[in-house]
């Protein structure tokens, strides 16, 4: 009895600012997506116009897709990245020291804030920038390349840059549990590296690629700022949806959008669980 | 007259000034008011246009008033003056937001009688003409929003009523700005914003208010759509207009589109962009850094806006007599020299003449050409010796207004077809 009282205060704290922080305003968002909205102010009701607009309207849908894009493009380079270089950390790099010095450098970028690292990008792929200059000085292009800079090309190479620690780190864990034993076991038995690779190492690292791949869905598909910067305002996903919503007042419309990307972003999260138990594995 | 006193202190002026204000109150009344009006602090937010921390400065020397100031974009300065009522006393707005912002109710009405240089106001703000002859732009022309029909009315009327809902501050003339260095010919008409010639060279500005507008300008000036009101258009005109700017961004027409004051700076002076909406103090920006950039005016005309201050409803008693000191100093002049001197108006413009020089009332108000170095009251240099003006003087400039900046019946459908337009 009084062991579980103890368990539920050891809990509680921890309980209490999920609550206040995370499900509340959750609840307040939903409440206000079934509010209606003039131009100036907001009044309660309980309407479902938002929604009805929200899916009636072809922008949603081209939104939403576009979303999905970003995420799933982002998904694939950042894993095979995030994938490569944990190989890399966790068996070409056979010295503890040397191990633990890498993983740091690897973190480095993380110093600065979010907004600056994707913000010397700009510079870096303008018509004038560095990039382009420097491509045509060794004669490989004789005109600036336009789509460097403001296009999905940008947006995309933001969100790989921005994102692809939250798949190495997990994936480095997960191969860092990985028993040595194991791949001598595999090479004994006289599978080839590929072979190791695919039947042994890739199926242990499941867990880390999971957890990887939710950090970057929901990462990417939340995210407005990265968006707006790297393509020039030119190209629009859920987030700035949202956020033009609330600079124009519309905070009703803006919590519907906001509702429907939530549970949008928890259906994927779902559907990823469902192939792998991350309780189990871990 | 002490009780009276003490009754007409908000609680938060109480807290601010704290021990001085109870000291003050419990002295004889003369002395209470001297103490009083030293110890005010009134909030003040707005864009960072005329948010200037010289404002502040000088208004605590020459007034003893503390003014705390909050700069903020454009969409912001909405959002707070109509749902944040308690975090502001003076509201530094636009007109067109006004519309938006009054019905929330969270403005007084200002007697016009306790405005000293009322009458010296632009008549552009009181009964829309610049001049008697001057016909009235389209758009929400600032006297339209101007006025309401009593000290706590909520319709706006279209005369005179004594009743102001802002006080207009500061004011210009909008256009195109170029690089004129990397375009090598003359620019003289919108249509030029979607010249293929300058295809994935030119941007516009991504707020919805704003943009309609100049998407309009340039759709009338191809001669493609002829509107009722550029500032009020019907949803068919809406289309139109968005069919043809979504053609042309679909065609690879615009490097980038901008939000705030910075990236339009950056996307000029980087030579991504040599055509787009612009700000006066943005083509500023862009020449101090040596890059040559031209405020083009054109034949079809500006799209202007303006600003004013508006009283918090919560303001009574001491600090309402202090908000009334303050704009009364504001339109006496030492703001307008100084507003002027960057490339605004001030809203009475005769008053800053005294706290300008000569050559800069010549160059900046009469489009003269200047005699020496014209400096920004920052000491920057803006121009040389014999440059003038780009667009003429005052007259010529606020005389060619062809639209105000407005929100329209249709707000609602424009934002959408902005969203859609934006995701194209």
């Amino acid at each position: 009895m009084t062991k579980q009282i103890t368990a539920w205060l050891q809990a509680a704290p921890i309980a209490i600012v999920l609550l206040g922080f995370l499900v509340a305003p959750i609840i307040m968002i939903a409440i206000v997506s079934f509010w209606g909205a003039t131009e100036y102010s907001i009044y309660p009701a309980f309407e479902l116009d938002n929604y009805v607009f929200l899916f009636q309207s072809s922008v949603t849908y081209t939104v939403f897709l576009n979303t999905f894009k970003y995420a799933a493009i982002t998904w694939a380079f950042t894993l095979t990245i995030g994938f490569t270089v944990a190989y890399f950390l966790a068996f070409e790099v056979r010295n503890v020291k040397w191990q633990t010095a890498l993983f740091l450098i690897c973190t480095i970028p993380f110093w600065t804030s979010n907004i600056i690292r994707m913000i010397s990008w700009i510079p870096f792929l303008g018509r004038n920038g560095l990039a382009n200059s420097t491509l045509i000085s060794w004669g490989v292009i004789d005109e600036p390349l336009e789509w460097l800079l403001f296009s999905d090309f940008a947006v995309i190479l933001a969100f790989v840059h921005l994102y692809t620690l939250f798949m190495v780190v997990p994936i480095f864990n997960s191969m860092m549990r990985i028993d040595r034993s194991l791949l001598e076991a595999a090479q004994d038995s006289g599978a080839s590296a590929a072979q190791t690779l695919w039947n042994v190492i890739i199926p242990l690292c499941k867990p880390g690629i999971m957890i990887g791949t939710i950090f970057v869905v929901t990462l990417v598909m939340g995210d407005f700022i990265t968006v707006r910067f790297m393509s020039g305002s030119q190209s629009a996903n859920v987030g700035r949806l949202i956020s033009n919503d609330i600079s124009l007042l519309q905070y009703p419309s803006a919590s519907a959008t906001a509702i429907v990307l939530l549970c949008t972003v928890l259906i994927v999260i779902v559907m990823l669980l469902r192939l792998v138990d991350i309780r189990k594995e871990l | 007259m002490t009780t009276i006193s003490k009754v007409r202190y908000s609680r938060r002026s109480l807290l601010k000034t704290g021990g001085a204000a109870l000291a003050a109150s419990t002295l004889a009344a003369p002395m209470v008011w001297g103490q009083e009006s030293k110890n005010i602090v009134l909030r003040q937010f707005g864009t960072g246009v005329s948010n200037l921390n010289e404002v502040a400065t000088k208004v605590k020397e020459d007034l003893g008033i503390t003014l705390e100031m909050t700069a903020l974009d454009t969409d912001s300065v909405t959002q707070r003056a109509a749902t944040q009522p308690d975090s502001f006393d003076i509201a530094d707005i636009e007109y067109f937001v006004c519309k938006k912002v009054w019905p929330a109710g969270n403005l007084q009405a200002m007697d016009a009688s306790k405005i000293t240089n009322y009458d010296k106001i632009a008549g552009l703000f009181r009964t829309g003409k610049l001049t008697p002859e001057s016909t009235i732009a389209q758009g929400t022309a600032p006297h339209t929003v101007g006025f309401v029909d009593g000290p706590s009315g909520t319709s706006f009327v279209d005369n005179e009523s004594g009743w102001m809902t802002l006080i207009p501050t500061i004011y210009n003339a909008d256009t195109l700005g170029i690089r004129p260095d990397l375009i090598n010919r003359p620019i003289t008409s919108w249509t030029e914003l979607l010249n293929p010639e300058f295809k994935g060279k030119a941007s516009i500005l991504d707020i919805s208010s704003i943009g309609i507008m100049d998407m309009a300008m340039v759709c009338e000036a191809m001669g493609e759509i002829t509107y009722g009101d550029k500032g009020n258009m019907t949803k068919e005109e809406i289309d139109k207009t968005f069919a043809i700017f979504t053609e042309a961004k679909k065609n690879g027409q615009f490097r980038a589109f901008w939000k705030t004051f910075d990236e339009s700076v950056n996307l000029m002076a980087s030579g991504e962009v040599v055509i787009q909406s612009m700000w006066s103090p943005a083509i500023t920006a862009v020449k101090s850094r040596g890059v040559p950039c031209v405020y083009q005016p054109l034949k079809e005309g500006y799209r202007s806006w303006g600003g004013g201050m508006g009283i918090s409803a919560n303001l009574s008693g001491m600090e309402l007599d202090a908000a009334y000191e303050y704009i009364n100093w504001y339109l006496s002049g030492w703001v307008g020299g100084f507003l002027m001197r960057q490339g605004y108006y001030s809203a009475v413009p005769e008053t800053s003449k005294d706290f300008m020089s000569a050559d800069e009332w010549g160059y900046w108000f009469e489009g003269k050409a200047a005699a020496g170095d014209i400096t920004s009251p920052f000491g920057d240099k803006l121009a040389g010796s014999g440059d003038t003006r780009d667009g003429g003087s005052f007259y010529d400039r606020m005389g060619a207004v062809a639209c105000w900046n407005s929100v329209m019946e249709e707000n609602q459908y424009m934002v959408r077809k902005w969203n859609e337009f934006i995701a194209a």
